[in-house]
């Protein structure tokens, strides 16, 4: 049986047939206004190119940027009615209010506050007001509003209060789409409310574009299940997508570092997926991308996702180079991007990359090396020199440990990497430029449990901990995740400060295989 | 009293914008993250509530003064957000309780979440704010203020919650006592409540508060958005501006944590590079940064203020935030003089933290030391 991974980027979509652990073939076509023609130009051309029968594939795993693209570029994002519980508290700050003003219109810029939601200890800070609820609900079929969004205070300790004004709402408009907080973000109430109002304001988009998918498939004979990408490199059935379309923000990244970890087997290593303009870096941790452990800003919104810690800089193979009058020579962050292939010397134009350093030196073999040959030496050592502090910083950045853990050079413009950075090695996979699609195919299914305990009456840490991952793996199956594949993949506890009591905040993290699957874990 | 308007300054966007920025790096690692309060400030000045700034010389003698600040664990407040009115409520209460109406409102703690809550409530009930605060810095407890070392009874005070609740600490028999009263309330009132202590008359004010708290921190928040803006070094910028020292680069190559008795105590190494390749930093923590060692050797000791600032952006790192990898620079700020006496550091020097084997060198005596070790070691 095969696998077919896709990766929907903005500007290519990639597609590539796996056997177990072997590509087969890989293709890249450009992506497409309606989605559909691109996936189908892709996944055609790779199953022409290794020749396998479509009916043996068996899976398929999709990757897309289509959503975080659209909240950058506020399209398609529909009005939600932004209910939130918690009320004594929270007056003082309404739903959306750090939002910039032309996003916060386009969804509809309106938020209701209402009596409920927890104390961070499990006590009701006042008992949910059904009343205002049906008020809402009224204006809500006034309004013709589609799809609403629940944040209660401190939903990630209990979802409780959620669940029933949801179905409060759900008895008085039948027909709306409801997001509670709690399935999507953790402690942190205006990251984790934006994340479930944007949420809410996506889901017209999402089922337009799974349906998308779902027909691309089927006009190419493809009629297996179907799965897409989240932000922590794992999978989602399309339903879920249709109902969660922000979980697969910043899935892109991830899939090229987990398709890095499989391609090489390697579990742990720091990541550099260096392209024309920018270059990539984040630490691979069991496999998986590290999560960053900051807010993230998405579309100018701050949110608390699981995204990879991906540190970004200015180095790519179309970065400029430039010596200035006494002799410092510097690299990037101007590029000549996309046309690299016209204005780099090796191509033929005379603007001086990083390209045509790799070249002159002998270190890579692209254009024409006949035209870098008179260049200064000293500019070409100092660029060199350049390149391998940006990279060497950038890489010690994301180091998680003084373990000696290889460096991954994945991306178009890899030929910059040298054979090694200070003390670590340098591991450069084959099928390197369709890394994504294979992130995407070999993805795998997760839980996951954020939580403040009280760690009094004889409650210790390491039960807490028990407890989390017990819950984590019961979330995991129920996803999808065949039980025996699961192991732990983050497990930590943070005290919190000024508190007594004990209080301390649990993060854990199951992932498995996907049940009846075949898929074999990275490494 | 306090109407001369010539002497008030105007507090808008763009100062609460810079104050943000200028709070978190004299939090000296602890403190809470002032963004939630800096949304709600926000969102009081487009109400179109006025925000003023008392300059600390303008206080009139016989002025009585409320400082107040949120108590409890930050974090708390970033998922339970305030009410909004707490402080407020504290603000009447105690006047209903003293029988006087209080003139301005004061700040305990810069460093950190509480300096925006004094500028919050006292837009709210149209009082200013005196320019200072009783730590130019972050300390963890109550009775870490000059004004408490100083002599001043916090009781009788007032602690309010979100659900209406108004506790009055009609007296503590020290201010230890207050501390220990109100931090069991702050848990029964959902972990973070605001507290206002007993007015303080302007001519104590004046003679105790660290000044100029509020122009300073809003003044090295502008210092460092325009060294961003610039693509200048805001780590260089900062130190020249609060009179610093850069003391060490490098990378965090370790970071140990435990609870102690409700606060998080730990140590991060560093990995020293560019000029202090080779060296070894270390800082102790203890909600803050409260030592920072080379090599072994402590040079830098609470109450100085030891900052730990992301290498490139210039951000400040808080100890919760800092993890294995971070490229870091660390600063060292000389404390106000009114923290380095005897009696302030009894309470806010090694001994408060339970360091009573350490001696308390103030950053200017370390660094004398180090230059006449260095010519007795040429000599």
């Amino acid at each position: 049986m095969y696998r077919l991974g896709i990766d929907v980027g903005g500007t290519n979509t990639d597609a590539v047939i796996m056997r177990d652990r072997e590509v087969l073939a890989g293709f890249k076509a450009a992506t497409t206004q309606d989605v559909t023609t691109g996936v189908i130009e892709a996944l055609e051309g790779a199953i022409g190119k290794c020749g396998v029968d479509r009916a043996q594939i068996d899976k398929v795993m999709i990757g897309t940027t289509h959503f975080t693209n659209a909240v950058i570029e506020r399209k398609h994002i529909n009005p939600v009615a932004a209910i939130r519980l918690g009320l004594p508290a929270t007056a003082c700050l309404p739903p959306m209010v750090d939002w910039p003003a032309e996003l916060r219109t386009a969804a509809g810029d309106n938020g209701y506050l209402v009596r409920g939601g927890y104390e961070f200890d499990g006590r009701e800070i006042a008992p949910l007001d059904e009343e205002e609820l049906d008020r809402i609900c009224d204006d809500i079929n006034v309004r013709k509003t589609k799809v609403a969004s629940i944040s209660s205070v401190f939903s990630p300790i209990n979802q409780e209060m959620e669940k029933t004004a949801r179905e409060h709402l759900l008895r008085k408009c039948p027909d709306l789409s409801v997001v509670v907080s709690s399935d999507i973000g953790r402690i942190g109430l205006l990251e984790r409310e934006s994340a479930a109002i944007m949420n809410a304001s996506l889901l017209a988009l999402s089922e337009r574009t799974v349906d998308a998918f779902a027909s691309a498939l089927e006009s190419a004979g493809l009629n297996c299940a179907f799965f897409i990408t989240q932000n922590d490199g794992t999978l989602m059935g399309a339903e879920m997508v249709k109902r969660f379309p922000v979980l697969t923000f910043a899935s892109g990244p991830t899939n090229s570092m987990r398709g890095a970890a499989f391609l090489t087997g390697e579990r742990d290593g720091i990541v550099v997926d260096i392209g024309g303009t920018t270059t990539d870096v984040g630490a691979l941790q069991h496999g998986f991308p590290r999560q960053a452990a900051t807010v993230v800003d998405i579309g100018g919104v701050r949110t608390n996702f699981r995204m990879p810690d991906v540190f970004s800089l200015g180095l790519g193979g179309g970065s400029l180079v430039r010596r200035s009058d006494d002799g410092e020579v510097t690299v990037g962050p101007q590029s000549v991007g996309f046309r690299i292939t016209s204005e780099a010397r090796v191509f033929g134009g005379d603007t001086l990359t990083a390209t045509d350093v790799a070249v002159a030196r002998g270190e890579a073999d692209v254009g024409d090396g006949s035209r870098v040959t008179d260049l200064d030496p000293d500019t070409i050592e100092k660029a060199r020199e350049a390149i391998t502090m940006m990279l060497q910083r950038a890489v010690e950045r994301s180091r998680i440990s003084p373990e000696p853990i290889p460096v991954i050079a994945v991306g178009g413009g890899s030929i910059l990497m040298p054979e090694k950075l200070a003390d670590l090695d340098v591991v450069r996979p084959e099928n390197f430029a369709v890394a994504n699609a294979v992130g995407a195919a070999i993805a795998q299914i997760s839980g996951e449990v954020d939580r403040i305990y009280s760690l009094e009456n004889g409650l210790t840490r390491e039960t807490c901990l028990k407890q989390a991952e017990e819950e984590a793996t019961k979330k995991a199956v129920a996803s999808g995740a065949s039980p025996e594949t699961i192991e732990t993949i983050e497990r930590e506890d943070v005290p919190l400060a000024y508190l007594p009591g004990n209080a301390t905040r649990i993060h854990v993290k199951v992932v498995g295989e996907m049940g009846g699957s075949d898929a074999v874990a990275a490494g | 009293m306090l109407s001369r308007q010539g002497d008030l300054i105007s507090i808008g966007e763009e100062e609460i914008e810079a104050l943000e920025i200028g709070a978190a790096i004299l939090g000296t690692g602890g403190g809470g993250n002032p963004y939630i309060g800096k949304l709600r400030a926000l969102q009081v000045l487009r109400e179109g509530r006025k925000m003023r700034i008392l300059p600390l010389q303008a206080l009139p003698d016989d002025a009585k003064v409320v400082a107040l600040g949120g108590i409890g664990a930050p974090l708390i407040s970033h998922e339970r957000i305030k009410e909004g009115r707490e402080g407020l409520r504290c603000i009447r209460a105690l006047e209903e309780r003293l029988g006087f109406k209080i003139d301005a409102i004061a700040c305990e703690e810069i460093g950190g979440q509480n300096a925006m809550e004094p500028l919050i409530v006292a837009a709210l009930a149209d009082l200013p704010v005196v320019d200072c605060d009783g730590m130019g810095r972050a300390f963890p407890e109550m009775q870490m203020t000059t004004y408490a070392i100083y002599g001043h009874r916090s009781t009788p005070s007032v602690m309010c919650d979100l659900h209406g609740n108004v506790v009055i600490f009609d007296h503590a028999a020290s201010e230890l006592w207050h501390e220990r009263l109100a931090r069991a309330c702050v848990i029964a009132q959902g972990g973070a409540s605001t507290l206002a202590s007993a007015p303080m008359p302007g001519v104590f004010v004046k003679r105790f508060a660290i000044p100029d708290s509020y122009t300073k921190a809003i003044s090295l928040g502008r210092t460092v958005r325009e060294a961003q803006s610039q693509n200048k070094d805001p780590v260089e910028a900062i130190c020249n501006f609060e009179n610093g020292q850069l003391v060490f680069t490098g990378k965090i190559s370790d970071v140990k944590r435990e609870l102690k008795g409700g606060f998080v105590a730990g140590e991060a190494a560093i990995d020293g590079f560019d000029d202090f390749d080779g060296d070894l930093g270390s800082i102790l923590i203890q909600n803050e940064n409260l030592v920072f060692s080379r090599n072994g050797r402590t040079e830098v000791i609470v109450p100085d203020l030891i900052v730990i600032l992301d290498i490139d952006t210039g951000e400040a790192i808080t100890t919760e935030m800092l993890r294995y990898g971070q490229r870091i620079s660390v600063l060292a700020l000389p404390c106000h003089p009114l923290l380095r006496t005897p009696e302030a550091l009894k309470v806010v020097g090694p001994p408060g933290f339970g360091l009573g084997h350490l001696n308390y060198l103030s950053l200017e005596e370390a660094g004398d030391q180090q230059d006449s070790a260095k010519k007795g070691a040429r000599q």
